[in-house]
C-alpha cells in the first residue's frame, strides 16, 4: 500500500477514488487477516459509505481534507458510535458506544476512512496483544511471534499493508513497543496534545493517543489532524495542533543528542548495536552526540507498575454490570457486581486491579502509591536536567526483537520488562517516537527511540526523519 | 517492603469485587509479590521533601461557561444497559430482603 501522503494527494486531485483505495484495503484485510487477526471488527459498509462521501466532495470541487481516502485502523479502545467497541474484553462484548472519540471524529472530518477496530491487550494492559479476550494477533514478519502490545492490532495492520495509518494508545509504551516489533513508526505525543475523549480509560495521567504509520511523514500528517485542544477533555492542552509536516526537513544539524545509558543497558546486543548505528546516522547529519546517564530512569518500571494499576483499579470500578456491558445476574447488587467482574475481566486485568487496590489501600498507600508518585517527580526533574545538556535523547524502544507467542504469558514480571525503555516518557508526559532502524540477528525489525521535552514534536519528528533516511536497508 | 499473604490477596480481591478460586489465590499471591519485590528499588532514593506528582503538568482547574449543550440521547444510552425499567437503569436488590 502507498503512503498516506500519496493516497491523500491522489484522491484530492482526482487521480484515484477513495472507493478504489478502500476496496483495495478491504480485500487486503480479507486476504491477510485470517492469519494475523489484527482486526476485531471490520466495518466494510461504513468504510465504503465514508469513501463515497469523500469521492462526492471531490466531484463537487470541495476539499475532502488532508487525509482524503486514507484507510485507517482504530484500536478497539476508541469509542465509535454504533460500531462495536470492546477494549478486547468480555465485559464490553457487544457494546456499541453512544458517542464517538474526538480523534475518530477528527480523522473522519479530514477524509480518512475507518476500516475497522483492531485487537489489543484487554483494556490496553499488556505488551504482546496476547491478553486479548478474543485471541492474539500475530507479527506480520513472523507469524510465530507477537506483534508487541498493547496496540498490536494497529501495528500489525499497518505493517502488513492492510491500512496506511493506525491509531493506538500509549500508557507505558503501547504504541511504541508494538511499532518497533512490527517495523513501523509509532508516536507517543506530549500528554494533553491529543484529546482522550472517547478513549476507554486505563491510567488517565499516563494515557495518550497517537499514530502508527509506515513513514515519519505519514505519522506527522496524522498527528496534525488528531492533535489540538478539545473542550471535552479537561487535560487537553489549550493550544492548536503543532505544525509538523513543515518541519520534517529541518534535520538535526547543530542539535545535541544525548545517548542515554539507562535507555540502552539491558537491551540485547543487536538492539544496542542498532542504537549506536542510529547515533552515528545523527552525527553524520550534523548532530553532536553525547553519552548521558540518568539513573532515575531505572526506577520507572517500579513506579509505573504501582501508579498505572492504582489508576486502573479506580477507572475500572465503573464496570459493575449496571449501565452497559456484561451483567451476570445474581440475587443482590454486590453479588451481581462480583459475578459480572469475575466473569468479564481476564487474568491480567484482575492482576492489575488487585495490585492497584493494594497500592491504594489503608496502611500501604504511603509505602507504595505515595512513594511511586514522589519517584515520578524525581524522574520529571531528571529529564529536565538531561534536557539542559541535550536537545533530544536517544535510546532503544524495546529490549529485544519480537518474542515468540507464549514466551512470557506465565511470568507477568518478564512481560512488564518489555516496557522498561518506554515507560519513562509516560511518567514525564513528554514526547517519544520510535523509528524502524534495521533488523536484529534474527532478521526481525528493531526500533530506536527519539525522546524530547514536552511540546517538542517538531524537533523530534525532524530527527525521526533523519533516522528514517539513514536507516539500514 | 512487606510480604504479601494469601489473606491479603483475598482481602484485596473482595475490595475490588472479584471472586478468586484457591488456585488463583495461590498464583496471584506469587505474581503480585514479584511486582512488589521489584518495587523495593524505590526505597533506594531519598525522597525526603520531594513532592508527589499526580499529573505530568501543573495542576489547574478547568472551567467553562455554564452554557447548556446537547447531551447523550436517553434512549440510546439506556439501550446499552443490561436491564432497564421505566427509563431508568434497573438493578437487583440493594437493601433489605429479597421480594
Amino acid at each position: 500500500m502507498t503512503s498516506a501522503v500519496q493516497i491523500a494527494s491522489e484522491v484530492r486531485s482526482g487521480q484515484c477514488t477513495a472507493r478504489s483505495v478502500t476496496e483495495a484495503a478491504l480485500s487486503e484485510v480479507a486476504a491477510s487477516d485470517g492469519a494475523l487477526h489484527a482486526f476485531l471488527h471490520v466495518d466494510a459498509d461504513g468504510a465504503l459509505a465514508a469513501a463515497d462521501r469523500v469521492d462526492a466532495m471531490v466531484e463537487r470541487g470541495e476539499d475532502p481534507g488532508p487525509l482524503a481516502g486514507v484507510p485507517v485502523a482504530l484500536k478497539d479502545n476508541l469509542c465509535t458510535r454504533g460500531v462495536p467497541t470492546t477494549a478486547a474484553s468480555r465485559i464490553l462484548e457487544g457494546w456499541e458506544p453512544p458517542y464517538t472519540a474526538t480523534v475518530v471524529d477528527r480523522l473522519g472530518t479530514a477524509g480518512a476512512i475507518a476500516i475497522g477496530k483492531t485487537n489489543l491487550d484487554e483494556f490496553a494492559m499488556g505488551s504482546s496483544t496476547e491478553n486479548s479476550a478474543f485471541g492474539p494477533t500475530r507479527n506480520p514478519h513472523d507469524h510465530t511471534r507477537v506483534p508487541g502490545g498493547s496496540s498490536g492490532g494497529s501495528a500489525a495492520a499497518v505493517a502488513a499493508g492492510m491500512v496506511a495509518l493506525g491509531l493506538g494508545s500509549d500508557t507505558g509504551g503501547s504504541i511504541r513497543q508494538p511499532a518497533a516489533l512490527c517495523g513501523v513508526v509509532g508516536v507517543k505525543p506530549t500528554y494533553g496534545a491529543v484529546s482522550r475523549y472517547g478513549l476507554i480509560a486505563f491510567a488517565s495521567s499516563l494515557d495518550q493517543i497517537g499514530p502508527i504509520a509506515r513513514t515519519v511523514a505519514d505519522a506527522a500528517l496524522c498527528l496534525e489532524v488528531i492533535a489540538g485542544h478539545d473542550p471535552m477533555d479537561s487535560t487537553s492542552l489549550r493550544e492548536p495542533a503543532p505544525s509538523l509536516t513543515a518541519s520534517l526537513a529541518d534535520g538535526v544539524d547543530g542539535r545535541t543528542v544525548g545517548l542515554v545509558r539507562e535507555l540502552v543497558d539491558g537491551a540485547a546486543p543487536d538492539v544496542v548495536g542498532r542504537v549506536r548505528d542510529a547515533a552515528e546516522a545523527l552525527e553524520r547529519a550534523g548532530a553532536r552526540v553525547i553519552e548521558l546517564s540518568v539513573p532515575e530512569l531505572r526506577l520507572g518500571l517500579s513506579a509505573y507498575y504501582l501508579i498505572a494499576p492504582a489508576e486502573a483499579s479506580s477507572n475500572l470500578a465503573r464496570y459493575d454490570g449496571v449501565r452497559y456491558g456484561l451483567r451476570v445476574p445474581a440475587d443482590d447488587i454486590t453479588a451481581m457486581n462480583v459475578a459480572t467482574r469475575t466473569a468479564g475481566f481476564g487474568d491480567e486485568v484482575k492482576r492489575r486491579i488487585m495490585l492497584g487496590t493494594y497500592a491504594l489501600s489503608a496502611g500501604y498507600y504511603d509505602a507504595y502509591y505515595g512513594r511511586a508518585q514522589r519517584v515520578r517527580t524525581l524522574m520529571i526533574r531528571a529529564f529536565a536536567a538531561a534536557y539542559e545538556q541535550a536537545d533530544l535523547l536517544l535510546g532503544a524502544t524495546a529490549p529485544t526483537t519480537a518474542f515468540e507467542l507464549g514466551a512470557k504469558t506465565t511470568d507477568p514480571m518478564a512481560m512488564y520488562l518489555s516496557d522498561v525503555f518506554t515507560i519513562p516518557s509516560n511518567l514525564s508526559g513528554e514526547v517519544a517516537v520510535t523509528v524502524p532502524f534495521g533488523a536484529g540477528d534474527d532478521g526481525l525489525p528493531i526500533g530506536v527511540q527519539v525522546l524530547g521535552p514536552a511540546r517538542s514534536e517538531p524537533r523530534v519528528f525532524a530527527a525521526a526523519a533523519v533516522l528514517e533516511s539513514g536507516a539500514p536497508q | 517492603m512487606t510480604a504479601l499473604s494469601r489473606d491479603d490477596v483475598a482481602h484485596v480481591a473482595a475490595l475490588a469485587r472479584l471472586s478468586l478460586s484457591d488456585e488463583e489465590l495461590d498464583r496471584y499471591t506469587g505474581q503480585l509479590q514479584a511486582v512488589l519485590d521489584h518495587a523495593a528499588d524505590l526505597e533506594a532514593f531519598d525522597l525526603e521533601g520531594t513532592p508527589a506528582t499526580a499529573h505530568p503538568f501543573a495542576d489547574r482547574n478547568v472551567v467553562r461557561e455554564d452554557t447548556p449543550v446537547a447531551c447523550l440521547d436517553r434512549d440510546e444510552v439506556l439501550a446499552c444497559a443490561p436491564d432497564e425499567e421505566d427509563h431508568r437503569f434497573s438493578v437487583p436488590r440493594i437493601i433489605g430482603e429479597a421480594p
